[in-house]
């Protein structure tokens, strides 16, 4: 039996019927065209599909559609405004941040968590705090320092250098 | 992997809920953060008819202290757990337990409840609880009723809760000044589930001596395991080198893991000890602070 929901994607409300066991990943990207959020282990552990539910980081392959129901999502498409890259955005350009960019998308959504709950974590706090996005290309550092670069700019203090980080 | 259909309800109080699960029968289940279900539902491992949600349902999430008790209500989130003061100072064991939990995005979903329901020797809670002495409330038709945690694990998936009840609610003892706890649990990787999982709670006294312990561990079980053993060779004793030594080799003798991925047989149980000596230690820093 179909259900109808009402959820509110990137600041737009759409009404859709959906079946209860539709995934919310499939939901955006099939439904809304939203291909921007992906599917990489379609079993909770690589952080692709991450979006914000309510300003919360989730697993949307984890989450059914019927459970945003009500809800506001953000996916990667929504994070720019007006044009401007977000702060998450440019610091991952700057930094070399993302090599193939497959979990580029999850890292932001995470990421822009993250800095909201700290705006100045540490370094640890920024292992731990991506601990569920995997990223098979750049050996993490560079997204460490795109983090670190993004909540600088946040806070409005000098910006960190960018010189990338071979290891 | 997409998930068996199934009918969605999502009722806005504990009663319609019931009242729900009896009108579905067997073929029903309870949606709370959905991180055990949902993955289980994809691989079709669980097939349920109708899934009742019941997050919709408002109070069903809180921490507070009561009349001697902490009290914590079964859709309290990990991320709740773990960023909670109320916890942190009472008990600092849900710090460590609940940031070996998965990963932020799982802990922003998955509930106490859920996790204690699920009834999995794998999960970090079971034990946390064994340690803390919890008293788990289920609601059904007839009202609530408590189950001491010692009653609450029967076998593999199985939990003392009947079908129509719902976990409403955990409640923990507040325990007497000198007490400390502390969980660990060995992982392959951050956010696997335990090789093996140790929580300890003790109380000394100002005498130095043990009077209350509360060990439980992780996955190394069919079940979610008291140490009972352990506990009886601290209690009623000065803490030493030899009754810790002979904590942790009672607790590596009476757990009964199994042989898999995550290790062999006799791994596991090496790791039990090592790490029931190191929670007593941790607990007992904690306690003397
Ligand atoms: C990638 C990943 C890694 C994980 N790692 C860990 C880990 O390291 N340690 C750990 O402990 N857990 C881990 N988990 C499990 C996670 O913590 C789950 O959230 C938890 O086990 C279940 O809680 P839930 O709220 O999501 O429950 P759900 O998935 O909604 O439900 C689980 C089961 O309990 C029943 N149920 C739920 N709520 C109630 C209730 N109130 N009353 C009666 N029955 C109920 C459901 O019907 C279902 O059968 C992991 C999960 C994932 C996806
Ligand atoms: S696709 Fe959802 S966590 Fe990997
Ligand atoms: S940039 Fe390729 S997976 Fe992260």
């Amino acid at each position: 039996m179909l259900k109808q929901i009402t959820v509110t994607v990137n600041g737009e409300q759409h009404t859709l019927e959906v079946e209860p066991r539709l995934l919310l990943v499939h939901m955006i990207r099939e439904l809304l065209n939203l291909t921007g959020t992906h599917i990489g282990c379609d079993t909770s552990s690589c952080g692709a599909c991450t979006i914000l539910l309510d300003g919360k980081s989730v697993k949307s392959c984890t989450v059914l559609a019927v459970q945003a129901n009500g809800k506001s999502i953000t996916t990667i498409e929504g994070v720019a405004k007006d044009g401007q890259l977000s702060p998450l955005q440019e610091g991952f350009k700057e930094n070399h941040g993302l090599h193939c960019g497959f979990c580029t998308p999850g890292m932001i959504l995470r990421a822009t968590e993250l800095l909201a709950n700290n705006p100045n974590p540490t370094e640890e706090e920024i292992r731990w705090g991506i601990a569920g996005n995997l990223c098979r290309c750049t050996g993490y550092n560079n997204i460490v320092k795109a983090i670190q670069y993004a909540g600088a700019k946040i806070r409005g203090e000098e910006l960190p250098s960018t010189e990338p980080e071979f290891v | 992997m997409i998930p068996q259909s199934f009918q969605y309800e999502s009722p806005g109080t504990l009663e319609e809920a019931i009242q729900l699960l009896h009108q579905y029968g067997d073929e029903a289940k309870i949606l709370s953060g959905g991180h055990s279900l949902i993955p289980m539902m994809k691989l079709r491992f669980a097939t349920p008819e109708a899934l009742i949600d019941i997050n919709n349902i408002p109070g069903l999430s809180y921490i507070r202290e009561e009349g001697g008790k902490i009290k914590i209500g079964a859709l309290t989130r990990e991320v709740d757990l773990e960023r909670s003061e109320t916890l942190a100072k009472i008990f600092p064991i849900f710090r460590d337990a609940t940031k070996l939990i998965a990963d932020p995005q799982v802990r922003n979903m998955g509930t106490i409840g859920g996790n204690l329901a699920h009834g999995d020797a794998a999960n970090d809670h079971p034990a946390v609880m064994m340690a803390l002495n919890a008293t788990i409330v289920a609601t059904g038709a007839d009202g609530p009723r408590e189950i001491p945690i010692d009653e609450f694990f029967y076998g593999f998936y199985m939990t003392a809760l009947q079908h129509g009840e719902i976990l409403t609610e955990i409640q923990i003892p507040v325990p007497p000044a000198g007490t400390g706890s502390a969980y660990h649990k060995l992982e392959r990787k951050v956010g696997d589930y335990a090789t093996a999982g140790v929580a300890v709670q003790l109380t000394l006294g100002d005498d130095g001596m043990v009077k209350a312990a509360g060990i439980g561990l992780t996955n190394v079980n069919p079940t979610p395991m008291r140490a009972g053993r352990s506990e009886a060779a601290l209690i009623g004793k000065p803490l030493s080198e030899e009754s810790i030594d002979e904590a942790a080799r009672l607790a590596s003798e009476d757990c009964s893991p199994s042989s898999d991925l995550r290790g062999s047989e006799e791994y596991k149980r090496a790791m039990v000890a090592v790490l029931v000596k190191r929670m007593i230690h941790e607990a007992a820093n904690k306690a003397r602070q």
